[in-house]
C-alpha cells in the first residue's frame, strides 16, 4: 500500500495528519473554553498557519495531545479521542462528549497529497469550527464557571463511548481519502442530560467558600488527567514557559504550482528554531469563584518520560506576605499534605502562581520548602524573636521562630477533619482578636481589628465600628411618616393617572422602539 | 457538469431573520473562502490566512462561526438586509427564498459578454411567523437555534462529499474563479438573489429583473 507513495508524498502525509490531529485538538479545546474565538485573516502567509488556517496554539493542550499520541500517528484501530467533560463544584462529573479521528482502510490511490488532501484536510478543520458550536456542549461550556467547569481528556488508541448515556446520538464532521486510509472525524455527544435537569445547577447562586481539591477526590484516577478548558494564558511577566517538546519546531511554508495542474507541487520546509531546555512549566490559571483545581506540575524526567506531581496552592494567609513556597517535586510520594482544611482558608481566589526552577533539570528533584521571614522583619531568621518582630500581626506570629522543624507551615501537622469547607473558612477567619475554643458558655472577646490603633483621634476603629453597627432607623422608614406619606400617594394617584393618559401616545410609540 | 443545487428550510419571526440567514450563509462563505492568493514566479503561488470569529445571536440561541473578514461581513449584511425588508414590506405571507450562487466566469468572443456557469447554489427558504406572546418567542428561540444546528450540519455533511470544485486557477484567471477584491479573504465568485413569494403562491419576478440587469451590466 505504501510502496505506491513516494518518500518525499509519504513524509509529507505524515507530517499532515500529525499537525492535523494537533489542530483538531486545539480546535476542539478553544471551543470549550467558554469565550468567544476571533482570530485575524491575513492576506500575507505567515508560514506558520498550519492548513491556511489562524487557530492559534495552546502551548498546554498541544503538549497534552503529544504526549497523548507519544510520537504515533493517529491510523487504522488507532484513534485519537478528545473526551470533554462537566464537572461541577460539588464534584459529580458527567462526559458530555467524544470527538474521534479515526482511519479506516479504505484508500485512495489516486489523490494528489501535498495538495488535494491538505486541502481537503483544511476544509475539514472549517467543518470542525463549525461542527464544535453546535453540539449542547457549547452552550453548557459558555455558561461554565460558578456551578461547573469543562474539562478534557486526550487519548489514543481505542474509541471509548460507554460514559456518554443511553441514547448518544453521532454526528459526523468529515471524512479525507488519503492513499494509506480514509480519515473521519465525528463527534458523539451525550443526550440524555438528566444528572444535569435535577441538580438545576444552571439557576443556582455561585458557590462561594467551597474548594474542592482535584487530587482529593478524582474521578478519573486509572483513566489519565482531566484537565480544565478554562485556561488562562500566563502572562509573559511571570517567566512561565512551556516545554518544548520537540527541539525543532516544524513550519508549514506551503507554495502551489497552477501550471499544467498535474505537476502541483506543495513543498513544506522545516524551520529549525532555538527551544530553550525544557525546565520550567506550568501554572494553570484557574480564576474561577469559589473552585479550585491544584496544579499540574509537568517537568521531563530523567527517562524522557513525563511525571505529573500535584503542587498545592500557595497558602495566601494575611500574615505571610513574604512567603513564596519554592518547591520542585521529585515524585507522587513527597506531595504536601493538609490540603483540604488549609485551603479552606482561601476563599475566595486561588490562582497563586507556583514556580519551579530546576537548574539542571534531572538531578534536583527535592522538595525544598522555605519559610521567608515577614515583610517589615529587619534581623536574620534565626535571631528573631517575637518580642522583636515588627510585623503587622505580631500576636499570631508563632513564639519559636527559629526552628524550621517546628515551623508549622514548613511542617504542617496532619489536617484535622473539616465538617463542611465554608463552615471551616469561616472560623478560621481572622477578623476576630482569638476565637479560643469553642465551648459552650460565651467567652467575650475584646474586638481588636487590624491597624486600629491610632493616637490620633479618641476614637478608635473598634468603637467606631461597634456604634455604627446599629444605627438609627431612617425617618423615611418610620410608621408615622410612612402612614402619611401614603395617603398622601393616594390623593396624588388620579392626577398622576390622568397625565399618563394623556401622554399614551408617547408610551406607545416608545414601546414600538423597543420590538 | 450539472450545478450541485441544495435547499435549506427554516420556519422562523420576521426579527430572526437577518440573524438566521447571516449565520448559514456566513457558514457556507467559511467553507468556501481560501487565503489571498500570492502569485510568484514559475506558475506557483501561496496562500494567505484565513481567520475565524464567534457570533452569537441576539434573538436565536445559536451561535456561530464566520471568516474573520469585515469587508465581507458587511456584505453578507447588506444582502440579508434588502432580502430581509423585501419579506416583510412585501405584504406577502412571509416566504421567500434567498440564495447563494457560486460560479465561475468564461470567457466570450467580442461582443458576447463573459457567461457565469454556476457550479454550487444554497437556497434557504423562510417562512415567516407572527407568535402572539413572549412564552412562544422563547420556545422559538430556542427551537431555531436547534434547527440551525441541524442546517450546519447539513451545509457541512453537502461539503464535505468533496464533489466539484473549480481548478486553481492561473494568475491570469484567478477573477474568473475567485473574488479578489476583498483585502483579507478570498471567496469563491458568489453572488446572492433573493426571491419573494406572494400569498398566492407565484413568485415576483424581483429576481429576474435583477438576473436581468446583471447580465446586461456584464
Amino acid at each position: 500500500m505504501d510502496s505506491d507513495l513516494s518518500p518525499q508524498d509519504k513524509k509529507d502525509l505524515d507530517k499532515f495528519i500529525k499537525f492535523f490531529a494537533l489542530k483538531t485538538v486545539q480546535v476542539i479545546v478553544q471551543a470549550r473554553l467558554g469565550e468567544k474565538i476571533c482570530t485575524r485573516s491575513s492576506s500575507s502567509p505567515t508560514g506558520s498557519d498550519w492548513f491556511n488556517l489562524a487557530i492559534k496554539d495552546i502551548p498546554e493542550v498541544t503538549h497534552e495531545a503529544k504526549k497523548a499520541l507519544a510520537g504515533q500517528l493517529p491510523g487504522i484501530g488507532r484513534s485519537m479521542c478528545v473526551e470533554i467533560s462537566l464537572k461541577t463544584s460539588e464534584g459529580d462529573s458527567m462526559e458530555l462528549e467524544t470527538w474521534c479521528l479515526e482511519m479506516n482502510e479504505k484508500c485512495d490511490k489516486d489523490i494528489k497529497v501535498s495538495y488535494t488532501v491538505y486541502n481537503r484536510l483544511s476544509l475539514l478543520l472549517k467543518s470542525l469550527l463549525a461542527i464544535t458550536r453546535v453540539t449542547p456542549a457549547y452552550k453548557l461550556s459558555r455558561k461554565q464557571g460558578h456551578d461547573y467547569v469543562i474539562l478534557y481528556r486526550i487519548y489514543f488508541g481505542e474509541v471509548q463511548l460507554t460514559g456518554l448515556g443511553e441514547g448518544f446520538q453521532s454526528v459526523r464532521v468529515g471524512i479525507v481519502g488519503t492513499p494509506v486510509g480514509t480519515i473521519t472525524l465525528s463527534c458523539a455527544y451525550r443526550t440524555n442530560l438528566a444528572f444535569m435537569s435535577t441538580r438545576q445547577f444552571e439557576r443556582t447562586a455561585p458557590i462561594m467558600g467551597i474548594i474542592i481539591d482535584h487530587f482529593v477526590d478524582r474521578p478519573f484516577a486509572n483513566m489519565g488527567h482531566m484537565h480544565p478548558c478554562n485556561y488562562r494564558t500566563a502572562t509573559e511577566d511571570e517567566g512561565v514557559t512551556y516545554p518544548g517538546v520537540e527541539d525543532s519546531q516544524e513550519v508549514c511554508t506551503t507554495s502551489f504550482s497552477t501550471s499544467p495542474p498535474s505537476q502541483c507541487v506543495c513543498t513544506v520546509s522545516k524551520a529549525h528554531f532555538q527551544t530553550p531546555k525544557s525546565v520550567v512549566m506550568d501554572t494553570l490559571k484557574v480564576p474561577i469563584m469559589g473552585l479550585a483545581f491544584s496544579h499540574q506540575m509537568v517537568i521531563p524526567g530523567k527517562e524522557g518520560g513525563v511525571p505529573q506531581a500535584p503542587v498545592q496552592p500557595s497558602h495566601g494567609t494575611p500574615a505571610d506576605h513574604g512567603r513564596m513556597p519554592t518547591c520542585t517535586p521529585s515524585s507522587m510520594a513527597r506531595r504536601i499534605p493538609a490540603t483540604p482544611s488549609s485551603s479552606g482558608e482561601e476563599a475566595e481566589t486561588l490562582s497563586q502562581s507556583s514556580e519551579a526552577k530546576s537548574s539542571s533539570p534531572p538531578d534536583i528533584l527535592e522538595t525544598t520548602f522555605t519559610r521567608k521571614v515577614g515583610a517589615f522583619v529587619n534581623k536574620p531568621a534565626n535571631q528573631v524573636t517575637t518580642a522583636c518582630l515588627d510585623l503587622p500581626f505580631a500576636a499570631f506570629a508563632p513564639k519559636n521562630f527559629d526552628m524550621e522543624e517546628n515551623d508549622l507551615m514548613v511542617n504542617p501537622p496532619d489536617s484535622p477533619v473539616v465538617e463542611s469547607p465554608l463552615q471551616g473558612s469561616l472560623h478560621s477567619d481572622g477578623s476576630t482578636g482569638s476565637s479560643g475554643p469553642l465551648q459552650d458558655d460565651f467567652v467575650m472577646v475584646d474586638f481588636k481589628p487590624a491597624f486600629s490603633k491610632d493616637d490620633l483621634l479618641p476614637i478608635d476603629l473598634g468603637t467606631f465600628y461597634r456604634e455604627f453597627q446599629n444605627p438609627p432607623q431612617l425617618n423615611s422608614l418610620s410608621i408615622d411618616v410612612s402612614a402619611q406619606s401614603m395617603a398622601e400617594d393616594l390623593d396624588t394617584l388620579p392626577v398622576k393617572l390622568a397625565l399618563y393618559e394623556q401622554k399614551i401616545d408617547e408610551f406607545d410609540a416608545f414601546v414600538e422602539t423597543l420590538q | 457538469m450539472n450545478c450541485r443545487s441544495e435547499v435549506l428550510e427554516v420556519s422562523l419571526e420576521s426579527r430572526q431573520v437577518d440573524e438566521a440567514m447571516l449565520a448559514l450563509l456566513h457558514t457556507i462563505l467559511l467553507h468556501r473562502s481560501t487565503g489571498k492568493f500570492h502569485y510568484k514566479k514559475e506558475g506557483t503561488y501561496s496562500i494567505g490566512t484565513v481567520g475565524s470569529q464567534d457570533t452569537d445571536c441576539d434573538y436565536i440561541d445559536f451561535s456561530f462561526v464566520r471568516v474573520s473578514s469585515e469587508e465581507l461581513d458587511r456584505a453578507m449584511r447588506k444582502s440579508v438586509g434588502e432580502f430581509k425588508d423585501a419579506l416583510c414590506n412585501s405584504g406577502s405571507d412571509g416566504v421567500g427564498q434567498i440564495s447563494l450562487e457560486f460560479y465561475q466566469k468564461k470567457k466570450s468572443r467580442w461582443p458576447f459578454s463573459d457567461e457565469c456557469i454556476p457550479w454550487e447554489v444554497w437556497s434557504i427558504k423562510v417562512n415567516v411567523v407572527s407568535l402572539a406572546n413572549e412564552q412562544e418567542r422563547q420556545i422559538c428561540r430556542e427551537k431555531v437555534g436547534e434547527k440551525l444546528g441541524e442546517k450546519v450540519i447539513n451545509i457541512v455533511e453537502v461539503i464535505n462529499r468533496h464533489e466539484y470544485l473549480p481548478k486553481m486557477p492561473t494568475q491570469s484567471e484567478v477573477d474568473n474563479v475567485f473574488d479578489t477584491s476583498l483585502k483579507d479573504v478570498q471567496p469563491y465568485l458568489y453572488k446572492i438573489t433573493y426571491q419573494i413569494t406572494d400569498s398566492l403562491g407565484t413568485s415576483v419576478s424581483t429576481t429576474m429583473r435583477r438576473l436581468i440587469k446583471d447580465t446586461l451590466a456584464l
